[in-house]
């Protein structure tokens, strides 16, 4: 399984890629093969608020409806539109293409509470 | 992995959207281990069965089998199952997993002199092929000259020192075969079928496909579709009930169903554009009003839409009704199809 370095981790499979005073979120190449096929995506509108570890959107494999959380406090800045007519992105190229949503942060500190790949890499085992 | 049933069952193995289309297209292996395999013997037997069972066993010749319910007293859904005749006074019944020990109880609940019965799982395995190559698969493993069974009948047959017993049945809505053999064999056999059947694009499959495809097919799901308090009326399987026996457990209960009208019927729908998968358990609206919930529903890899079935008031239940599934709080337009919702080539 893929786990690249350079980014963050949740313990409920979220990526995080820090971008400045903003976060880029999708789910992990170890999530997206458990969920299967992705055939739809709900995806936050731009402007909501997000509370850490509350769930934002949903993504549904042909298997079962999962939420996705959001890692951190703050507000939705942008939303990955291309999902909606291709959900299989986040299949396909779950770290690149297949990301969900941004978010500004409230408070940059809050991203020490999430995990270093190394230590996603010893949960998914 | 996961349980089902108190076995640990694969969900998947290559995805399920790909095994589907393997079993649509080529030809599909599921291990059916997990399901119950009985084994009633003696004389009477068939006339006992018929007591406790929807379907006319008495119809049955040696080698043939049908689809049948064993039911409650109050007409109420304990198993749906395959019965066979497997000797003058010998038959098997391929059992749901989960519902092996209740079968089992009620059916002992039941007894009758000098019939036997004996569930032979797990010293017996099975494994369902399923496809429009497992003719060719079936030749290839068996010999070119052999006659496979002819739908719904089974028979004894043996490859490579194992005496394996093939069914010609399935739960896929493709050509397919189950096929029964002792545990010790099961290894051996798996891959036996799995390296002959390669040339034929053979693939392992998991629950997820086994659901998706039985699901287009509007098989019914025991402990989704059907349940206690569901009776094969409204499940719409009447057809696998003999009214005309003049006793069965829960005879009298159908009866009135039929006299009065089943309250609730179970439909199949499809969603009319795209959107989230209908789930079981999300509510099934008509005209603003509850009309019911679903209970088994998916995205139909073959017809890559919202697919569904769910039990809806008898008013709402004609083939054509617009209805509207509630998913997160918001309402998307669905219609009620006829079953079942996806029709192979053949």
């Amino acid at each position: 399984m893929n786990v690249p370095d350079d980014l963050l981790y949740t313990k409920s499979h979220e990526w995080i890629r820090r971008e400045g005073e903003n976060i880029r979120v999708g789910i992990t190449d170890h999530a997206q093969a458990e969920l299967t096929d992705v055939v739809f995506v709900e995806l936050p509108k731009v402007g909501t608020p997000a509370e850490a570890q509350a769930p934002i959107a949903v993504v549904e494999s042909v298997k079962a409806a999962s939420d996705i959380y959001a890692p951190v406090k703050g507000t939705v800045v942008e939303a990955n539109d291309a999902l909606t007519n291709n959900p299989a992105l986040i299949n396909t190229d779950p770290f690149g293409k297949g990301w969900i949503f941004a978010l500004k942060i409230d408070n940059a500190d809050d991203l020490k509470n999430l995990q270093s790949a190394q230590a996603y890499k010893d949960q998914i085992g | 992995m996961v349980p089902f049933g108190g076995w640990l069952m694969p969900v998947q193995y290559t995805g399920i959207v790909d095994e589907h289309k393997g079993v649509r297209n080529a030809v599909g292996m599921f291990d059916i281990s997990h399901m119950g395999q009985f084994v009633v013997s003696g004389n009477g037997t068939r006339d006992w069965l018929n007591t406790m069972l929807t379907n006319n066993v008495a119809k049955l010749d040696v080698g043939q089998g049908q689809y049948t319910f064993l039911l409650n007293d109050d007409g109420g859904v304990i198993d749906d199952l395959i019965v066979y005749r497997t000797g003058d006074a010998e038959f098997l019944l391929v059992v749901n997993a989960a519902k092996v020990d209740e079968d089992l109880a009620w059916l002992e609940q039941h007894p009758a002199n000098g019939i036997a019965l004996r569930n032979r799982r797990p010293n017996f395995g099975g494994v369902a092929i399923q496809g429009p190559r497992v003719v060719d698969l079936f030749h290839e493993l068996l010999g070119h000259d052999v006659e496979l069974p002819a739908r719904n009948c089974i028979r004894d047959f043996v490859t490579e020192n194992m005496t394996v017993t093939i069914a010609r049945t399935g739960y896929t809505g493709e050509d397919g075969v189950e096929v029964f053999f002792r545990a010790e064999d099961a290894a051996k056999l798996w891959n036996l079928i799995l390296e002959r059947g390669k040339k034929f694009g053979a693939k392992p499959c998991g629950l997820g496909a086994r659901d998706t495809l039985r699901l287009e097919m509007c098989y019914p799901l025991n402990g989704s579709d059907l349940s206690a308090e569901r009776n094969p009326i409204e499940a719409g399987l009447v057809f696998f009930v003999d009214l005309e026996k003049r006793e069965f457990t829960g005879r009298d209960k159908l009866l009135e169903t039929k006299t009065i009208g089943a309250r609730e019927r179970l439909v199949a729908f499809k969603m009319n554009g795209k959107g989230p998968p209908p789930r079981p358990h999300y509510a099934l609206f008509s005209n603003g009003n509850q009309v019911g919930e679903i209970t088994s529903g998916t995205l139909s890899p073959s017809l890559n839409i919202g697919i569904g079935m769910g039990y809806v008031s008898a008013a709402s239940a004609k083939i054509g009704t617009p209805l509207e599934v509630e998913i997160r709080g918001q309402k998307f337009p669905a219609t009620i199809e006829k079953k079942p919702l996806y029709k192979n080539q053949s």
